[in-house]
C-alpha cells in the first residue's frame, strides 16, 4: 500500500508491522511524532503491545532490556540528549546481548541547546557494541526497521536505526507499506534461546572475573574478555548477515539490494564524495551538475556504520583519485569520524600508497545549518579540482565566524 | 487479622544456596533467605548493583536458585517494570516481581525510577535493604547514612546531615502498602512480603540490615544491634496500608509496654557513632523520647475505641 506521510510514522508503521510487544518512550523532539503514533497504534487497539510512559530515556532503555531479557520484542527512539541519558543503558544492552531495536531520529547534542538535525548523537555512540544504520529517505526508514528486527535477533545484537531529525522525520514523503502478512513470514516471533523464567533460573548480567571460571559441574565459563570478543566477532559476523538478510527482504518486497553502502555514479569515478544519511542524496544533485562539466564524481553513501563494511568501502573507493567526507559530527580535536574511519580501511586495503586517494574532510550542517546546494557544489568541485586539496586539514562549509 | 508466621510454620524449603559471598554476620544474608521463602519460587527479582549482587554470586556460580536479573544502578524499578510488561504481553501472568535494592540504589540513585513507576501503578514489590552506606564500594555516606556516622567520605566530622525517609517519601506517592522492618525481625519481614504481595501497583518494603564492618561491630552481635535499634525507637516497624499507619512486632511491644530503651546502648554499640558526645545523643534521646510519647498516646487512643 502506497502511504504520503513522514519520516516519524513510517518508522511506527514498521515498527507495529515488526509486532514489537513492549514500547518504553520518553518525549524529545524530533522522535515525539513516531512515539506518539505508537502510543495512539495501542491505545487504539491496532496494535497489540505494552506501551510504558517512562519518565527518562535512561528508564525507557531499561524498560527494553529487561523485557527483552524476559522475552518480548521491544522498541524504544529518542534523540540527541536522550539518547546521551542512555548511554549507560546502550552499553549493557549491547553487553547483555540484547536484540533491541531503537530509532535515533538525529539532532545535534547540547550544549548550547539545538534542536535541529546533525549526527553528532548517534556518533558519539559509536564504539558501545550496537549496530547502527543510517536510512536516507521514508521507505528506507520503513523497510529498515523491519529488516534491523530480524538482524538485531539473528545476531542478539542491538540496532539503531538513524534518520535525520525534521530532514526525514518530519517531512513527508511517498512509501510502501508492506504487508503484514508478508512481513509475518519474513519476521517470525521472537523466540530468543534464554529468557527470564522461575521454572528455569538463571542469574544474568552477574559479576564476572578477569580470568575464565569453571562452573559448578566444571566446565569452563566465560571470562568478560571472552565475552566481549564473542560481542566483536558477532559484529563483524553482522555485515553478511545484513546482506542475507537484506536479499530476503528484496526477494519478498522487491526492495533493497545496497544494505551496507549505496553507490551512486562511483563505478568509472575519478573523486567520490561519502556521507551519512539524507546528505547523501543530496549530493547527488551535486555530482550530476559535476558530470555536466566532464568531472567524473560519483557518491557513497554508507548506510551500515557499525560493524564498519570497511572491505567493501575500500573497494567502492580505491581506484578513485579522491574521496571527499562530508560530515554532519565530528571527533573533536580530530576530524569526522567517517572520515577517520575511511582512512582506516583504506590504508589497511591498499599497501601501495600510490593507489590510495587522497581523503578530503569537510565538516557542515552542525546544529541544522543549512546545508546548501551550492556550497555543496563548491566543495565539491574545488576538491575535484585543486592542484593540492590538501587532504590534512578538515575543512567547515558554511562558517560565518 | 493475618496469622503470624512462626519459626514452625516458616517453609522449609530453601531458596538460596547453602554458601554465599557475604561478609559474616552479615544480615542481609538473613533478609534475603527468609525474604525469598516469603516470595516463593514463581518469582523473578531485579537486582541493581549493590551487595546483594556479590551475594548472589560471581559467575559462572549463582546463590540463588530464582531467575535475577542485574541491571545498571539507577535502573531496578524502571527494568522491574520491563520485566511485567514482557510477561503481561507474554500471557505469563502471576509471576511476582521484585526488585531488591540497596539504599544507595533506592534512595539516591535510584530513587527518580522508582518514582516514576510508583506513580505509573506498575505492579511489582520493590525491596529496599537499608545498611545505612555505600558498603559494597567501602562503606560512604548514603542518603540514608543517619547523622553523626563516620563513613569512608565522611571519615573526620561524621555525615552532617539527617537521613532521607525514604518510606515517608514512597508513602507520599499514595501507593497501597508500605512498609518498615528489621533484618533483625526475620519473621516480621516474611509477613509484610506475603501481605505486600496482596496490594496492587508498586509495594514498598524497608529494610534495615545491621552491616558489622560498615557500622563497626563484632559479627556475632548484628542481631543484638538490630534489635536496639527498634527498642530504643530510633527505627520502627511498621506497615502504612491504604495510607493506615500501624506499628507491628517489637515496635507495637514498646507502646503496649510504653517503654523505650535508651538510645545510648544503640549508639554506644557501633564505632560509627564514636563522634556523638553524651550532648550529642541526650538531644537525639529527647526528640525520640517526644515522637514516641506522641506514639504512645496514639496508641492508647486507638486501644480504647476498639
Amino acid at each position: 500500500m502506497q502511504m504520503i506521510e513522514s519520516g516519524n510514522v513510517a518508522a511506527a508503521i514498521g515498527v507495529k508491522l515488526s509486532k514489537a510487544k513492549v514500547i518504553a518512550a520518553y518525549p524529545i523532539t524530533p522522535q515525539t511524532p513516531l512515539t506518539e503514533k505508537l502510543s495512539e497504534f495501542i491505545e487504539s487497539g491496532e496494535m497489540e503491545a505494552e506501551y510504558v510512559p517512562v519518565e527518562s530515556e535512561h528508564s525507557a532503555l531499561a524498560i527494553c532490556i529487561a523485557a527483552t531479557s524476559a522475552g518480548a520484542r521491544s522498541f524504544t527512539a529518542t534523540s540527541a540528549n536522550g539518547l546521551l541519558y542512555m548511554h549507560e543503558q546502550i552499553q549493557w544492552a549491547a553487553g547483555a546481548r540484547l536484540p533491541l531495536v531503537m530509532c535515533v531520529v538525529n539532532r545535534g547534542v547540547g550544549a548550547p541547546w539545538t534542536v535541529w538535525n546533525d549526527h553528532q548523537d548517534s556518533i558519539s555512540q559509536r564504539d558501545t557494541g550496537w549496530i547502527q544504520i543510517h536510512a536516507n529517505d521514508h521507505q528506507q526508514i520503513i523497510d529498515t526497521v523491519i529488516k534491523s528486527f530480524a538482524l538485531a535477533e539473528e545476531m542478539m545484537i542491538p540496532v539503531m536505526v538513524c534518520y535525520d531529525g525534521y530532514l526525514l522525520s518530519h517531512t513527508y514523503m511517498p512509501f510502501d507499506v508492506p504487508e503484514s502478512s508478508l512481513v509475518d513470514a519474513f519476521l517470525p516471533p521472537f523466540n530468543p534461546p534464554y529468557s527470564l523464567d522461575p521454572s528455569r533460573p538463571a542469574n544474568l548480567n552477574t559479576v564476572t572475573l578477569p580470568d575464565v571460571r569453571p562452573d559448578v559441574r566444571g566446565d569452563m565459563a566465560l571470562a568478560y574478555m571472552e565475552i566481549r570478543y564473542l560481542l566483536h566477532k558477532d559484529m563483524l559476523d553482522a555485515i553478511p548477515a545484513l546482506s542475507k538478510i537484506d536479499e530476503r527482504y528484496q526477494s519478498v518486497f522487491g526492495r533493497g539490494g545496497n544494505p551496507l553502502i549505496e553507490p551512486y555514479l562511483c563505478e568509472d569515478a575519478d573523486y567520490i564524495a561519502v556521507s551519512l544519511g539524507s546528505l547523501s542524496y543530496h549530493l547527488r544533485d551535486v555530482v550530476d551538475d559535476l558530470r555536466n562539466e566532464g568531472i567524473k564524481a560519483g557518491v557513497l553513501s554508507v548506510h551500515l556504520y557499525r560493524p564498519f563494511p570497511a572491505q567493501a568501502v575500500a573497494e567502492a573507493l580505491c581506484g578513485c583519485k579522491g574521496v571527499v567526507v562530508f560530515e554532519k559530527a565530528l571527533s573533536y580535536g580530530y576530524q569526522g569520524t567517517l572520515s577517520s574511519d575511511i582512512k582506516s580501511a583504506l590504508y589497511n586495503s591498499t599497501r601501495d600508497r600510490r593507489e590510495r586517494p587522497f581523503v578530503l574532510n569537510y565538516i557542515l550542517g552542525l546544529g541544522g545549518r543549512e546545508i546548501a546546494t551550492r556550497d555543496l557544489y563548491d566543495a565539491l568541485r574545488f576538491s575535484c579540482t585543486a592542484d593540492d586539496p590538501c587532504n590534512e586539514e578538515t575543512r567547515w562549509i558554511g562558517l560565518k565566524l | 487479622m493475618q496469622v503470624k508466621t512462626t519459626i514452625l510454620t516458616l517453609p522449609e524449603e530453601e531458596l538460596v544456596h547453602p554458601g554465599n559471598r557475604a561478609c559474616s554476620g552479615c544480615t542481609l544474608g538473613i533478609a534475603y533467605r527468609i525474604g525469598l521463602k516469603a516470595l516463593g519460587k514463581n518469582t523473578i527479582l531485579v537486582v541493581p548493583p549493590s551487595c546483594l549482587t556479590v551475594l548472589q554470586g560471581l559467575y559462572p556460580i549463582a546463590a540463588t536458585k530464582l531467575p535475577s536479573l542485574n541491571v545498571t544502578f539507577a535502573s531496578t524499578a524502571a527494568a522491574a517494570t520491563g520485566v511485567l510488561a514482557a510477561l503481561k504481553t507474554l500471557g505469563k501472568e502471576g509471576i511476582n516481581v521484585v526488585g531488591w535494592a540497596g539504599d544507595g540504589g533506592t534512595s539516591d540513585i535510584g530513587l527518580q525510577s522508582l518514582s516514576g513507576a510508583c506513580e505509573r501503578g506498575d505492579n511489582f514489590l520493590f525491596i529496599c535493604y537499608d545498611n545505612e552506606g555505600y558498603m559494597n564500594t567501602g562503606v560512604q555516606r548514603s542518603g540514608t547514612t543517619p547523622q553523626g556516622a563516620l563513613t569512608a567520605n565522611t571519615p573526620i566530622k561524621g555525615k552532617l546531615q539527617p537521613r532521607k525517609d525514604v518510606a515517608a517519601i514512597l508513602a507520599a506517592h499514595n501507593i497501597e502498602y508500605v512498609a518498615s522492618t528489621s533484618a533483625a525481625y526475620p519473621l516480621d519481614l516474611y509477613d509484610k512480603i506475603k501481605k505486600a504481595l496482596t496490594f496492587k501497583g508498586v509495594k514498598y518494603i524497608h529494610i534495615q540490615i545491621p552491616c558489622p564492618p560498615g557500622w563497626g561491630f563484632e559479627p556475632r552481635c548484628a542481631i543484638k544491634v538490630g534489635k536496639l535499634a527498634v527498642e530504643t525507637g530510633l527505627s520502627e516497624l511498621y506497615e502504612i496500608e491504604k495510607g493506615q499507619l500501624r506499628h507491628t512486632g517489637a515496635s507495637r511491644k514498646l507502646m503496649e509496654k510504653r517503654k523505650l530503651l535508651p538510645v545510648s546502648e544503640y549508639f554506644r554499640s557501633q564505632r560509627r557513632f564514636a563522634l556523638l558526645s553524651k550532648q550529642d545523643i541526650e538531644e537525639i534521646q529527647e526528640n525520640i523520647t517526644r515522637r514516641w510519647e506522641g506514639y504512645f498516646d496514639l496508641f492508647d487512643d486507638i486501644e480504647s475505641s476498639e
